[in-house]
């Protein structure tokens, strides 16, 4: 019952978003008809694009689902980005040192992004736990530092061969991507990741509703005292939460780094960190809603690029779009007050 | 007079999903009455009083002042008819300061400046007629309970309420604190104002009450005069069945030592010592009763027991092993079970299920889990169990959320989870505070059977009453310190009393 509510609540705030979308496209002076045809078949026309719907969907699921993993044990994980990033840099690391078999070559890159993003949100989980230190506050911090440890690492070991600001590119064998999918989807850059995000999506939807470690997560996000009462160990509740939220950013950032681009670029945070926020928002902090936004949002940064091409409409659009639905998702409590309102009136009529 | 009450409530029926709170119950305020409104927890009192004060709408009936039918849509338009509530739970911003609570929402100003010293007098006059004894700049922070009860009732008058509605005010109050409450709503009477009163304690009712409206499962009993009806007869109403106030227990000879405090010395939240060299002995199949005011070293015992708090000095011995430096979750598991006084707080997870709630303590076992998956039909089975063997009245029995249970409700899960555990020792604490009589007699003879089983049970509680019926022996603790214990059968209030003071002399046994 409580899914399908959220469910319809996040079907609501889509479609009030791409409703406010067309009013700016008519501002735009544009048809929203074409506008949006353009925008979905953009994502969705032909078996390539639909591969980088899915490719650009993938590190979406992983920071949306760290996000949304924290939130549920009662964290706020703010540094989905800076874990992303580290996760990514561990694994261009490894991928560039060894020259293994890709099939052991990848799954190292895989468990090394997520060590990398575990370490990185593991610190301000025993900053909360031992000090008590708010981890919105480290976990912001905490992005810096993965930001100035990339800027200063890329260049000194792993500079590229033409550009300062890059990193060599990863060989084939170092890659996610691999020729049957690739060629399944008519060279899209859709690779291995989308398997290692669903599958993430099982784990986590299981460790959520039916492991007694789920069970202890949630039970201390929701109230400290009862569960320190009950014997369960708060301090390490919260380490380990934010330490598995870290490791979802991480593996968002291999599947990135090493799938979709194949270097790391320095300077740039990844927005992917930030749209975490959104996706777990929309997605209500259940995984099988994130999953549900990650595509959704992926579909919208696809098409994008092809309603721009195609009509006069400024890409952007399509990022005020997703902010809309933002708005609307977390104000989704409003709508649902309107919602009971209305039904009791119709009810009251009976 | 041109009306015979002040407030009619006509066959008010309220439904909520599952359950009808209220059904066609009717309450008539005579101007100048002290009514009260009694009922057991989940019998519907809050609903009533609720839509009275325009939280809730009726689905059915009226609702007449003064002879004249009025609809009260929300709060402020009940606080526009006079009516005024005093929560259960205060509604106070607690850095801000009496006045600026009181004032809260209706500030008078001058030019933009906010007229604090003309309110801040206006306050002070109110107080003085009244007798409340409320001074107007303190923070809300620095004064006590019952001084936060008193600006909830001053921020009535100052909005000129005629109806007060006091929803259990004596819940949180000390025998004090009641004491002067009682005067206070007596002052209110006599300058006309009308109070209902909701509670279920029933020596409150018969000490100060007029008349009395008795519901039950939401339906409507009676009205009585209060000075032609016994606290029996009051009760039997209430609950349905005869009610005995005195909880039958044979003599039973203790066992072996179960819990042995050797000369204990706790800390408290400020970092001084709040109980001082304890030492006490709890034998199978007795009840011993820590009797004290409080604030004067419960907290500090009961939390270094069950391992919140590390001993400061001196050890805790159970069934012979020395438990002074085992985690919480180690005394759980051999065998400490504790009901603890804040239900909201270290009692419950009221986010979670009923069910989730009833295995917080076991959920790691077998058969709940193994290799960390949770085994969701041996789950459902324990909870379905405790749920029927302990009574425990939900929407949706053991999936509803726990936050939806009347307060009774929550505790007699509590009650259950910790008693169908089926361990050695027993800790109670305040274990039926907020309850009403029926299911407090029900929570005492449960204490009672633990004993009979051979259980030894710790009960810790502010009400003086409750500890000379249950216990078999009475630990005076007084200031953190053991005052004396005496046999509960050869002692009186007087003198457990005295020993809660902290005098020691007349001590037996």
């Amino acid at each position: 019952m409580k899914i399908n509510k959220d469910l319809i609540l996040a079907i609501v705030a889509v479609i009030l978003g791409l409703m406010a979308g067309s009013l700016l496209m008519l501002v735009a002076k544009s048809s929203p008809v074409d506008g949006y045809l353009y925008l979905f078949q953009g994502g969705l026309m032909n078996i390539e694009r639909i591969g980088n719907t899915l490719a650009t969907a993938t590190p979406l699921i992983l920071t949306g689902l760290s996000v949304a993993f924290a939130f549920r044990t009662g964290l706020f994980n703010i540094g989905a980005a800076g874990q992303m990033l580290i996760g990514g840099l561990c694994a261009t690391a490894i991928g560039l040192t060894y020259a293994w078999p890709k099939p052991m070559l990848v799954p190292m890159m895989v468990g090394a992004a997520a060590l990398g993003g575990g370490l990185w949100a593991a610190v301000p989980g025993w900053l909360k736990a031992r000090f008590n230190v708010h981890e919105v506050v480290s976990t912001i911090m905490m992005n810096w530092i993965a930001y100035w440890t990339v800027y200063y690492t890329v260049p000194a070991y792993f500079k590229g061969s033409f550009m300062e600001t890059e990193s060599q590119r990863l060989s084939q064998y170092a890659s996610l991507k691999v020729q049957w999918l690739t060629d399944l989807f008519n060279d899209s850059y859709i690779n291995l990741g989308i398997f290692i995000a669903i599958i993430i999506v099982i784990l986590i939807a299981f460790v959520l509703t039916r492991t007694t470690l789920g069970y202890e997560l949630k039970a201390v996000g929701f109230n400290r005292h009862a569960s320190e009462a009950a014997g369960i160990d708060v301090n390490r509740s919260i380490i380990i939460s934010m330490t598995i939220a870290g490791m979802l950013a991480g593996l968002a950032g291999v599947t990135f780094y090493a799938g979709y681009a194949s270097n790391i670029q320095i300077g740039i945070l990844p927005s992917q960190g930030f749209d975490g926020i959104a996706v777990s928002l929309l997605g209500a902090n259940s995984p099988w809603g994130v999953l549900g936004a990650a595509v959704f949002f992926g579909l919208l940064h696809t098409g994008k690029g092809f309603m721009n091409a195609m009509t006069s409409i400024p890409p952007e659009i399509a990022d005020t779009i997703i902010a809309t639905i933002i708005y609307f998702s977390a104000t989704s409590i409003l709508m649902q007050r309107l919602w009971d309102k209305l039904r009791k009136k119709i009810g009251g009529a009976k | 007079m041109e009306y015979e009450y002040v407030v009619e409530m006509l066959k008010i029926r309220k439904e909520f999903p599952g359950i009808v709170a209220c059904d066609d119950i009717t309450l008539q305020l005579q101007k100048g009455e002290i009514h009260a409104l009694l009922g057991e927890n989940g019998a519907g009192k809050s609903t009533l009083m609720s839509i009275l004060f325009g939280l809730y709408q009726p689905d059915n009936g009226t609702i007449r002042m003064k002879g004249k039918e009025v609809s009260v849509a929300n709060p402020n338009a009940a606080n526009d008819l006079g009516i005024g509530m005093v929560h259960q739970h205060f509604k106070l911003v607690h850095n801000f300061t009496v006045t600026e609570n009181i004032i809260l929402g209706i500030e008078t100003t001058k030019g933009l400046v906010i007229d604090i010293r003309s309110s801040a007098e206006r306050i002070r006059e109110l107080s003085k007629k009244y007798g409340l004894k409320v001074d107007p700049s303190a923070k809300i922070a620095d004064i006590s309970v019952g001084m936060q009860q008193r600006v909830e009732i001053l921020k009535m008058l100052y909005r000129n309420a005629d109806i007060l509605i006091f929803d259990e005010p004596t819940a949180v109050l000390t025998p004090q604190e009641i004491q002067e409450l009682m005067n206070i709503m007596k002052n209110l009477v006599a300058e006309g104002k009308s109070i209902i009163l909701i509670t279920h304690k029933l020596k409150e009712i018969k000490a100060i009450a007029d008349r009395c409206t008795v519901i039950r499962r939401g339906k409507y009993i009676d009205s009585v005069y209060v000075k032609e009806t016994s606290e029996e007869k009051l009760a039997e109403m209430m609950v349905g069945r005869n009610v005995s106030f005195t909880t039958e227990k044979e003599d039973k000879e203790p066992g072996e030592v179960v819990l042995r405090l050797e000369n204990l010395s706790v800390r408290n939240t400020q970092g001084v010592l709040g109980l001082k060299d304890f030492s006490l002995e709890l034998r199978r199949g007795e009840i011993v009763g820590v009797a004290g005011v409080d604030g004067n070293g419960q907290e500090e015992l009961v939390q270094s027991i069950i391992g919140l708090k590390r001993a400061q000095a001196g050890k805790i011995i159970f069934n012979g092993a020395d438990i002074t430096n085992h985690s919480i979750r180690q005394r759980i598991g051999k065998g400490v079970a504790h009901i603890p006084a804040d239900r909201h707080k270290h009692g419950l997870i009221l986010d979670y299920t009923v069910r989730e709630n009833l295995i917080l303590m076991v959920y790691h076992q077998e058969p709940f889990s193994q290799r960390g998956i949770l085994n969701k039909e041996q789950i459902h089975q324990y909870a379905e169990q405790i749920v029927e063997q302990f009574d425990v009245r939900a929407g949706q029995g053991a999936a509803s959320s726990t936050r939806s249970l009347s307060g009774g409700n929550q505790q007699k899960a509590i009650v259950g989870r910790e008693i169908f555990r089926d361990v050695d020792l027993l800790i109670a604490v305040q274990p039926t505070r907020g309850l009403d009589v029926g299911a407090i007699e029900y929570i005492h003879e449960q204490l009672v059977e633990q004993r009979n089983k051979g259980k030894a049970v710790l009960l810790i509680s502010l009400e003086l009453d409750e500890i000379l019926d249950v216990s078999d022996r009475i630990a005076a603790i007084n200031n953190g310190e053991l005052v004396g214990i005496v046999q509960a059968n050869q002692t009186n209030e007087n003198e457990v009393g005295l020993m809660m003071a902290g005098v020691k002399e007349g001590v037996s046994a």
